[in-house]
């Protein structure tokens, strides 16, 4: 057994946070805790918009309890922030890492056993931030929109959507968050170490299930508002 | 049969390589693979060419030695087999194959179809082993292995360490086969004391040594001719979690030089 060939591989780290995120896995597991995290905020955002369909009072007595507890909402803003700054960074670093793991493309390449949606991840990725930044602009802050009004959401909301362009983007870019979903779901247990014949068919089935219901719940708004269900 | 070769022919490590057309004609389709190949170069020798150059060793699917990329799948279209194992009945009058080697930075092209895989055996000697005491032969069953364990280490074990799974990897990620190595190991109580040392650096050496990392996707499984599950990675995973945040002891093998 030569020492010296594996030598300095493991070594040169001050501490253990510093030697777990070295390693992919421990990139990975940051990508999948943070993860966790974001995919739990889009089920509350979720729970929150869907009362859109309860009527104007009940959606805007909602938004104005949030604004009424800082607390609250500063503090998810912040879990949230720290969540998506991790999940890109480390997302582009084990990018990079690819990149340089094959300098030399293949001719042919047939990746037919992986799913569309593992395969897209860095597409939907960063599509799905442009679009959070485009989407605080339209709704939060209400950029270049004379008659925006941050107290009256469920007013800005049937406003927007009427608009077939904004609402096709909108349900464009909650196509492509569930296919995110779809791989992210499952792969955050794969990750984490948590793979076992008996529940990883399950938790395959409830990602994809999981996946098409947030997608379907989200795009249920545009559409309503198009259809003319949704009015003011 | 007829069938038109795209070969991927470099001289050494350092040439830039192309790809080279070649007809293989009347080829029997009891052949491997590999003998097909063998045909194609015995003309080649005879025209005073160079003969393709390819891996290979045992030819009966359980060396590791031989393996490369067939329109782009690794080992070619067969299932659980090497490339030693595809018989050219699986192919037809005319068909068009690309040959490729194994791509990924920490397999350097050595001639043509043949890549250097030391960084596999690297891996390996960073914690892909276990302590024994020597002297007196134990006891037999002496050390109870529940049979599932075994069953499991076994199947794990039954990597050849071929490489098609960093070759399938679009990552070009060795994930599978630092798994199946963690696994085959770790699940037995002779793997146990090293168990959490072992994890931390042959992780560490595959992330040294080039190889990209595991994007949960499953080309390898589908291309494994050992058939290794996904499931060894999530295994590696767990073992490496737990070591970097538990572990009491440094990692093996050259944390202090």
């Amino acid at each position: 057994m030569s020492i010296q060939m594996s030598a300095t591989v493991v070594g040169g780290h001050p501490n253990r946070a510093s030697r777990f995120y070295a390693a992919p896995i421990g990139k990975k597991a940051v990508m999948a805790v943070t993860g966790v995290v974001l995919f739990g905020f889009v089920l509350g955002h979720l729970a929150g918009n869907l009362q859109v369909f309860e009527g104007q009072h009940q959606l805007d007595s909602y938004a104005a309890f949030l604004k009424a507890t800082p607390v609250l909402l500063w503090g998810t803003r912040l879990v949230l922030l720290v969540s998506v700054i991790l999940h890109i960074v480390a997302s582009i670093q084990l990018t990079q890492m690819k990149r340089a793991a094959r300098p030399v493309a293949y001719a042919k390449k047939n990746n037919s056993h992986s799913s569309f949606a593992s395969r897209t991840m860095m597409w939907s990725g960063p599509f799905i931030a442009f679009f959070i930044a485009f989407h605080l602009m339209h709704f939060t802050l209400g950029t270049g929109q004379p008659n925006f009004n941050g107290a009256a959401v469920f007013g800005n909301i049937v406003q927007a959507f009427q608009s077939p362009l904004v609402a096709f983007f909108y349900i464009f870019a909650m196509l492509l968050l569930g296919t995110h979903l779809h791989h992210g779901l499952y792969s955050m247990f794969q990750t984490l170490g948590a793979n076992h014949p008996s529940f990883m068919p399950v938790i395959k089935r409830v990602a994809a299930l999981g996946a098409i219901l947030i997608t379907a719940g989200f795009i249920a708004i545009p559409v309503a508002v198009l259809a003319g269900v949704i009015h003011t | 049969m007829n069938l038109t070769l795209h070969v991927w022919r470099q001289n050494s490590a350092s040439d830039k390589g192309r790809m080279v057309r070649y007809e293989a004609r009347d080829v029997n389709p009891d052949m491997s693979f590999l003998e097909m190949l063998d045909v194609v170069n015995e003309e080649l020798i005879l025209k005073g060419d160079n003969p393709i150059a390819f891996d290979h060793d045992c030819r009966e699917g359980v060396c590791g030695s031989c393996g490369f990329m067939i329109n782009g799948v690794a080992h070619g279209p067969s299932h659980g087999t090497a490339v030693c194992q595809l018989h050219m009945r699986h192919y037809k009058d005319g068909d068009v194959l690309f040959l490729e080697p194994w791509r990924a930075r920490a397999f350097p092209v050595v001639k043509d179809l043949y890549v250097d895989r030391k960084a596999l055996d690297r891996i390996i000697a960073a914690g892909g082993y276990i302590s024994v005491s020597t002297g007196s032969a134990p006891d037999g069953n002496a050390i109870l292995v529940p049979k599932d364990k075994s069953d499991r280490a076994m199947d794990a074990a039954a990597c050849i360490g071929c490489g098609a799974c960093v070759a399938a990897c679009p990552n070009a990620s060795a994930a599978l086969f630092t798994g199946a190595k963690i696994s085959h190991l770790g699940l037995l109580p002779q793997g146990q004391p090293e168990r959490r040392q072992r994890a931390l650096s042959m992780v560490a050496q595959a992330a040294a040594e080039g190889f990209g990392h595991c994007t949960n996707i499953g080309e390898c499984e589908a291309v494994c001719p050992k058939e290794i599950k996904l499931e060894v990675i999530a295994r590696m995973n767990r073992d490496f979690l737990k070591a970097s945040w538990t572990s009491r002891q440094k990692p093996l093998a050259g944390s202090d030089g």
